[in-house]
């Protein structure tokens, strides 16, 4: 006996031996090198946003518009426009989002000509290069639509919707964002299993019926998921919005919705590039991108407690 | 009452002369081009169980979900022949297929509650056909619970969710679910394969009592369950019905050489 394990014990040296002794730590030290790195990246751009812009953000700066050519006052009608560019957005992507996704999972065989067509062009969506999706919109929204009301309904000779408007630039953000909408819902739709479908039918339910009570509630959190990526695309991009309805500075909020307004990504954008004196408003370009940061952050955040709030609804009750 | 009049004349051991409730007539099913059922005929007797045995793929749930019509949202299915039930066929003269579902109540092999609650998961039937009047639906949902023996666990949490119930009693819930509705026939597809045998026996304590007021149809692995709880067999095989009769009959001298094999367990 004792000699068995002794030569278990010679054995395992043996093959100790063959092992290479820096298993697990080269591995290990590549993947903590990425970390660091991408971590390092991150600390350094915050750190530089947060440190340069702390210092202007105030009271004053998020509630008066700016002046003095942007070198000095605030930011507030950027973020008005932003929010509202956004909320306009969501209302205008989830619903037809949801409704793609819904028609390529329940109403279509899984896997037809025709399912596989939509959904390479879902794809390719996905992959335009968003400064394509604003000459789309200025060419489609502004151009055809805009200016077809306009013909049918104005005889002013002014454009009244074709022009840059929030309405055009929120629904090309909102074609921007489709894809990542439909993507998401329909990662819901797949996880929802057969056999409730089933029971639901088994009693009587219409597909309607299913899919208003129990598909779509089952699928809230990944239609939230999905609403929440298109927010953070939605708030960050800037060359779809270029032609279609940003302004470079505006002295009023926009409250119609063929007004034009002001965003804070296209504000950054004119700050760094279109300022005349680009050292003077330095300063509140970092605030600005804090600010929008913080925006981000935020839509982000309620988003987030809505998603959970709907979850745990759904499992306890 | 019925039933014992009728003792007495059963001595042949043929089906018994009782109202048929629903019958096949000459039903072949279709995925896409593979055949899954040939030529099948069955009389189903009202207020009585009725298994269908026979092995794996042989076809017993594709005929089970003929009957309330389950196999229309499968894509690529075809059906020829015709299901009576009451006499009208199912699938030339029910436009309204909900109404149909709602007669014909389905029990599903794994539960399969909605992530609702207790309550909710019991009204469900009853909101979807139109019915809104709360008390009404407090009422009915309270009788379901009580006719699938789930009453008294459940009565103190009924808006706790479903999956807060255990594995049997999620099984019960469905059935007090597919009862809400007021079907005149319930189908059963292995309603008790995923239980523990504690909950096996209450499920088929359960089908004993419910006898009484509904056609059930049942499928099953289960030899012993067949033989326990169904008074007439059908017994499958490759898609064909292969013998159909009273249920003692068919487990103690089957007819045919096949069932014989199957029942004394030569395969399958």
């Amino acid at each position: 006996m004792k000699l068995t394990i002794e030569k278990l014990h010679t054995a395992s040296n043996i093959t100790d031996q063959f092992k290479p002794k820096s298993s697990g730590i080269i591995p290990k030290g590549l993947t903590l090198i990425a970390v660091l790195i991408i971590t390092s990246i991150l600390i350094v751009i915050l750190g530089n946003i947060i440190l340069g812009g702390i210092g202007i953000i105030s009271w004053d700066f998020l509630s008066s518009p700016p002046e003095n050519g942007m070198e000095s006052g605030g930011i507030f009608p950027a973020i008005f426009g932003t929010v509202a560019l956004v909320i306009l957005m969501t209302i205008a992507v989830v619903p037809m989002g949801v409704m793609t996704a819904l028609y390529l999972n329940e109403f279509t065989t899984p896997g037809s000509k025709i399912t596989r067509i939509i959904r390479i062009g879902i794809n390719n969506l996905a992959g335009v290069p968003s400064i394509v999706f604003g000459l789309f919109g200025l060419g489609f929204f502004i151009g055809f639509i805009g200016s077809g009301i306009d013909s049918i309904f104005y005889d002013s000779g002014r454009p009244v919707w074709g022009q840059p408007a929030i309405i055009w630039a929120s629904l090309t953000m909102a074609l921007l964002t489709l894809p990542v909408v439909i993507i998401s819902t329909e990662e819901a739709l797949r996880t929802i299993p057969q056999d409730i479908k089933d029971a639901s039918y088994a009693l009587g339910a219409t597909k309607l019926q299913t899919i208003r009570r129990v598909i779509l509630p089952q699928a809230m959190p990944g239609i939230f998921t999905g609403a929440i990526l298109a927010i953070n695309r939605g708030a960050g991009e800037v060359a779809p919005i270029m032609f279609t309805g940003a302004a470079y500075y505006l002295p009023y909020l926009p409250h119609k919705l063929n007004d034009q307004f002001m965003e804070m990504g296209y504000h950054i954008y004119v700050m760094a590039t279109q300022s005349p004196d680009i050292e003077a408003t330095k300063p509140i370009l970092y605030g600005t991108v804090l600010v929008l940061l913080l925006l981000t952050f935020m839509l982000n955040f309620v988003a987030i407690i809505l998603r959970s709030k709907i979850r745990s609804k759904r499992l306890t009750i | 009452m019925l039933t014992n009049e009728l003792k007495p004349k059963d001595k042949n051991n043929s089906v018994r002369q009782k109202n048929i409730k629903i019958s096949i007539r000459d039903l072949d099913f279709f995925y896409g081009a593979q055949q899954a059922l040939y030529k099948v005929n069955i009389d189903i007797i009202e207020n009585e169980v009725t298994a269908l045995i026979g092995p794996s793929g042989c076809g017993k749930s594709t005929f089970l979900r003929t009957l309330n019509r389950m196999n229309d949202t499968i894509a690529g299915t075809k059906i020829t022949g015709d299901v009576l039930l009451d006499g009208t066929s199912i699938y030339k003269n029910f436009k309204d297929v909900s109404l149909l579902r709602t007669k014909v109540g389905m029990v599903f092999q794994k539960s399969n509650p909605f992530p609702k609650s207790i309550f909710e998961n019991v009204a469900y039937g009853l909101k979807v056909n139109g019915i809104n009047d709360k008390a009404l639906i407090t009422e009915v949902v309270e009788n379901a619970l009580k006719k699938a023996f789930l009453w008294k666990e459940v009565k103190d949490k009924l808006n706790k969710s479903a999956f807060s119930l255990s594995g049997g009693q999620q099984q019960r819930l469905c059935i007090a679910r597919a009862l809400a509705i007021q079907p005149e026939i319930i189908l059963m597809d292995e309603p008790a394969s995923a239980l523990d045998p504690l909950s096996t026996s209450k499920i088929e304590d359960l089908i004993g009592e419910l006898r009484k007021d509904y056609t059930i149809i049942i499928v099953t692995h289960n030899m012993q369950q067949a033989a326990r709880v169904s008074g007439t067999t059908a017994f499958f095989y490759e898609g064909v019905m292969i013998e159909f009769g009273r249920t003692k009959e068919i487990f103690t001298k089957p007819k045919k050489k096949k069932t014989e094999d199957y029942i004394t367990g030569r395969f399958g």
